[in-house]
């Protein structure tokens, strides 16, 4: 492989495997635009029938957390079990919801 | 010849194309430009393997000389074999690969849509379920030879040489003889020489769009219809059957 990878922009792959499922993400790939990234990912990630729907991100345009936000953005939830329906007693009468 | 052995040269010209080019495509493994074109040129390469298989299993029953279709890929020498002598020239740099693609995945699209209408149900039905694929092997050529064409002055020209190299094997795909007039006779086969002016056509619009010169090129070579082949099939066949005749009967 020569390096002219690595100069392509990247992108995100994400495929609905099935109707009525959400698209999931499965991996990324290079192409010079968008109309590649397209079947790049047709060609990289459908092979074996994985999906019916494909799209494509450039990876530029993803907006992730931080690693090191980890601590502010998701340790305060970790003592707050009233947050979870399990944390309630239902009452006997109530009977299946 | 008789109207089986008519048919049976005929399943071979139409199997024997997608043999040879996944053979050729198939040595760009490990060493495509990216790896997601390697991917796509496997991916056309396996779907040419699928196609062969379906024609040359038919072929072998049809000829009912207990030939399978390994016996008549691995066992044949190459004045038997029946491809287009376009889709057994080297593989070049990426452009005359995808200049050989375009020019064979346009004809080939024509002809296997002429091919659903064939009165010989396998030979429609294999037709029908190949133009799906097809159709995506003519978008992924003709995107190719697009953007190269309309790209750097670099691309622009290797994809204009690579065009001009290859043209002059494109007329034998339109040639008619005894066998494919016999096979349009009975509602077998098309007439390729009538496929002529809308793949001309195609691949007009197709260098328009990317700027490219349609090939003014004069010479022509044709012969594959009488086995008589470019030096590189031999070659080719070597490498394809060597293990089969090496060791006939492996099995892994």
């Amino acid at each position: 492989m020569s390096n002219t990878a690595s100069e392509l922009p990247l992108y995100e792959v994400f495929i609905r495997s099935k109707n009525g499922l959400h698209h999931k993400h499965v991996g990324s790939l290079h192409a010079s635009d968008d109309e590649m990234a397209l079947t790049n990912a047709r060609d990289v990630y459908t092979r074996r029938s994985e999906g019916v729907s494909i799209w494509v991100v450039k990876t530029d345009n993803v907006v992730a957390s931080q690693p090191e936000d980890k601590a502010s953005f998701y340790d305060p939830n970790d003592d707050k079990m009233y947050r979870h329906p399990t944390f309630y007693n239902i009452p006997d009468e109530v009977g299946h919801m | 010849m008789t109207d089986k052995e008519m048919l049976f040269e005929y399943l071979l010209r139409l199997g024997d194309n997608c043999v040879i080019l996944s053979q050729r495509l198939a040595e760009w493994c490990g060493k495509a430009p990216v790896l997601e074109e390697e991917m796509a040129l496997m991916n056309v390469g396996l779907d040419l393997v699928g196609q062969a298989r379906l024609i040359l299993d038919y072929a072998g029953k049809v000829e009912g000389a207990g030939r399978d279709e390994d016996k008549l890929a691995y066992h044949r020498d190459a004045q038997d074999w029946r491809n287009l002598l376009l889709v057994e020239q080297p593989n070049g740099d990426f452009a005359v690969t995808m200049a050989r693609q375009l020019y064979f995945d346009l004809f080939q699209q024509l002809q296997f849509e002429a091919l659903v209408k064939s009165k010989d149900q396998t030979i429609s039905e294999i037709a029908a379920k190949s133009l799906k694929e097809i159709k995506y092997h003519v978008r992924h050529s003709s995107d190719w030879v697009i953007r190269l064409g309309d790209g750097t002055d670099e691309s622009h020209e290797r994809m204009q040489n690579a065009l001009d190299q290859l043209w002059g094997f494109t007329p034998e795909m339109f040639d008619m003889d005894a066998v494919e007039q016999a096979m349009v006779d009975a509602g077998i086969g098309v007439d390729v020489s009538t496929l002529r002016d809308e793949w001309d056509a195609r691949i007009n619009a197709i260098l328009t769009e990317a700027t490219l010169k349609r090939p003014d090129v004069t010479w022509e070579v044709r012969g594959s219809r009488e086995g008589k082949h470019s030096e590189h099939l031999g070659y080719l066949l070597a490498e394809m059957q060597f293990l089969p005749r090496a060791y006939p009967d492996a099995s892994w």
